[in-house]
């Protein structure tokens, strides 16, 4: 890989993307178009998450990468790999070892620390996208803070359902300001966005936006009085190591109706059935 | 009791070991190289120039091979090695008026300074399989003529320029030198484009996508009048000014097919009427392209011409945004990779739904 530069970018890119970010961190929630480059990965398998890391990465950073928590979901493994190659860095499993975790659609369960940073890989970065496909328009009601549509949303889901019927990538609010869209992570881990000791960094690389959470940021899901914002909850816990707090994946063991539900968190889950060092 | 799967890694490299076979085939079938793609399959290298945005045959022709024929694959190889290539400098505009001509037809006059010339097409071919070229190569049978023994040495002057003399077409003024022109491959697409950023969009666009679009033109779906003023085809010299010599010198030849569609305008109260333009330009012989670009370039100046925006091929941000096959075909695919946390989080909410609503248990 001696042809490539360390993190496949070129350095000019890579500042291009780090002012991005920068701007980004700046403006909690703002989604900052950036030149997303056209990487070896297809879009949608994680290019904007992998333009921020590799803009970010440096030699002595140990990186982790998940995908539904998981660190051996092949996709995790393949960007992993990716890495380890262009740019040689010790990569890890574990959530507290890393100083870098790239991830789709999950938080991690361990709390992460100050001076981590998660890259968040991003499909859609617009969270008004649904409800007007136009960016010249969505952009403009950033602008004006002109948010109405998404409450008359959530608002019709309560008429209609009895409760907002969004299960992931559950519209926030960064710093009182912008909505944001937290990535489709599951609304069981927006909790997790607020006030995080974390940077938090969100990268579109097809629909060409970064945006960030700066660490301590406050971060509200969007609800009402009379209907607060809850998380889902499962009646029992992982078959594995038992845990009630984390988010369960369900899997079908048998043809007849048989199911168990297992931490999609691979490492926390291994953590906690391991003994204490 | 069960496991969460494990082995991704050995997964992977299975089936990047099968597919390195499958990519082969039969090992007694000679293997294909890169010069036969380039010589015999050469408008599939000149689509995946043109898409790939990057002009050189041998990288095209080993970017199908590697991607076993998928073309949209092999523009997706192309552009991510693209991506790493360093920037030397930006070249004068091409001139396609100095073209060196291997067909160029014009649709609006009978004949023309230059004259009508067919060149290698496949128009009026009647569509039989040739079950000849199924034999082993024939010989002696394909002629030795060349185009310098029909083209015209006469200047062949561009269609629309000769309209421009008369005035009933619209003037398009050059840029200023030296004015900056959009590069989507360093900077976000930004609404409104200009038409710059428009037609280097189209000019990387999916071929089947800007076809569909460009034929919902002549459907009715905004609807421009088209007239295929000219298409050329040849190769034309790109120049380069480096910054100590101060003049342009040649630094390659390119082919590329060239359309101009002159359409209807009807005037208004300040300006007469006039014929409008719509722009294709791609690599090589690419002239289905070529032709669906020029649609969708004229469909995408309603707005700026004062027609009303009604239909798909006339909205800016619907075309701009979905033409590019490398975003797409990543966008489209990606819904293989795992979802079973998001769908997870679905089932607990229709569930819940469900039981809210007093659904009975299957």
């Amino acid at each position: 890989m001696s042809a490539y530069n360390f993190g496949y970018l070129d350095e000019h890119t890579k500042r291009m993307v780090r002012r991005a970010i920068l701007k980004a961190v700046a403006i909690p929630g703002y989604q900052v178009p950036f030149g997303s480059r056209e990487m070896p990965l297809s879009y949608g398998w994680g290019t904007g998450g992998v333009q921020v890391t590799a803009s970010i990465i440096g030699p002595d950073d140990v990186l982790k990468v998940i995908d539904q928590g998981a660190d051996d979901t092949t996709n995790a493994v393949s960007i992993r790999r990716f890495f380890a190659r262009t740019t040689g860095v010790r990569t890890t499993t574990r959530t507290r070892e890393a100083t870098i975790i790239q991830t789709r659609h999950r938080i991690p369960e361990t709390p992460l620390r100050a001076g981590q940073i998660a890259v968040f890989q991003v499909p859609i970065p617009e969270p008004l996208r649904w409800l007007e496909p136009r960016e010249a328009e969505t952009r403009a009601m950033h602008a004006l803070e002109e948010y109405g549509i998404m409450h008359v949303r959530l608002y019709e889901d309560i008429a209609l359902h009895g409760r907002v019927a969004t299960a992931y990538d559950y519209p926030v609010r960064a710093n009182g300001r912008y909505i944001m869209r937290p990535s489709p992570i599951p609304k069981f881990d927006n909790p997790k966005l607020d006030r995080n000791p974390a940077l938090l960094l969100f990268g579109a690389g097809r629909e060409k936006r970064i945006y960030a959470v700066p660490p301590w940021t406050k971060v509200e899901s969007l609800d009402f009085e009379d209907h607060p914002f809850a998380v889902e909850r499962w009646d029992q816990p992982c078959a594995l190591c038992g845990s009630r707090e984390s988010f369960l994946d369900e899997v079908i063991v048998d043809d007849k109706g048989g199911r168990m539900f297992i931490c999609s968190d691979t490492d926390y889950c291994r953590e906690r059935r391991e003994p204490a060092p | 009791m069960y496991v969460a799967v494990k082995g991704g890694e050995a997964a992977i490299d299975s089936a990047h070991r099968l597919l390195a076979r499958a990519r082969r085939g039969r090992p007694e079938v000679p293997e294909l190289s890169t010069g036969q793609i380039d010589q015999q399959l050469a408008l599939a290298v000149d689509r995946v120039m043109t898409e790939g945005s990057l002009y050189d045959r041998e990288l095209a022709a080993l970017a199908i091979k590697q991607a076993r024929g998928d073309l949209p694959e092999a523009v997706f190889l192309i552009r991510a090695y693209r991506t790493t290539l360093p920037r030397f400098g930006v070249t004068e505009p091409i001139d396609t008026a100095a073209m060196t001509i291997a067909r160029r037809i014009s649709a609006t006059f009978k004949d023309l300074p230059g004259g009508q010339i067919l060149g290698p097409t496949f128009d009026y071919t009647h569509r039989l399989l040739d079950f000849d070229l199924a034999k082993p190569e024939r010989s002696g049978d394909l002629g030795t003529e060349t185009m310098d023994e029909f083209a015209d040495p006469a200047p062949m002057p561009r269609v629309v320029d000769l309209l421009d003399q008369e005035g009933v077409i619209e003037t398009e003024e050059p840029g200023d030198e030296g004015e900056r022109v959009a590069d989507l491959t360093r900077e976000p697409l930004q609404f409104p484009a200009d038409r710059a950023a428009r037609l280097q969009n189209l000019a990387r666009g999916d071929e089947g996508f800007l076809l569909a679009l460009g034929y919902s033109t002549q459907r009715g779906y905004g609807r421009n009048h088209p007239f295929a003023a000219e298409i050329r085809l040849g190769d034309v010299e790109v120049e380069l000014e480096p910054e100590e010599l101060g003049f342009p010198v040649a630094i390659a030849s390119i082919g590329v097919t060239e359309c101009h569609m002159v359409n209807q305008f009807k005037g208004s109260a300040s300006a007469p009427a006039q014929f409008t333009r719509g722009y294709g330009l791609a690599f090589g012989e690419a002239e289905r392209k070529a032709m669906a670009m020029a649609l969708c370039d004229r469909a995408l100046r309603s707005a700026e011409l004062g027609e009303e925006v009604q239909a798909p091929a006339q909205d800016e941000e619907f075309v701009l945004y979905h033409s590019d096959s490398v975003e797409a075909s990543g966008f489209v695919q990606h819904l293989k990779l795992p979802h079973y946390v998001d769908f997870q989080s679905e089932l607990v909410l229709v569930r819940t739904l469900r039981a809210a609503a007093g659904a009975a248990p299957p």
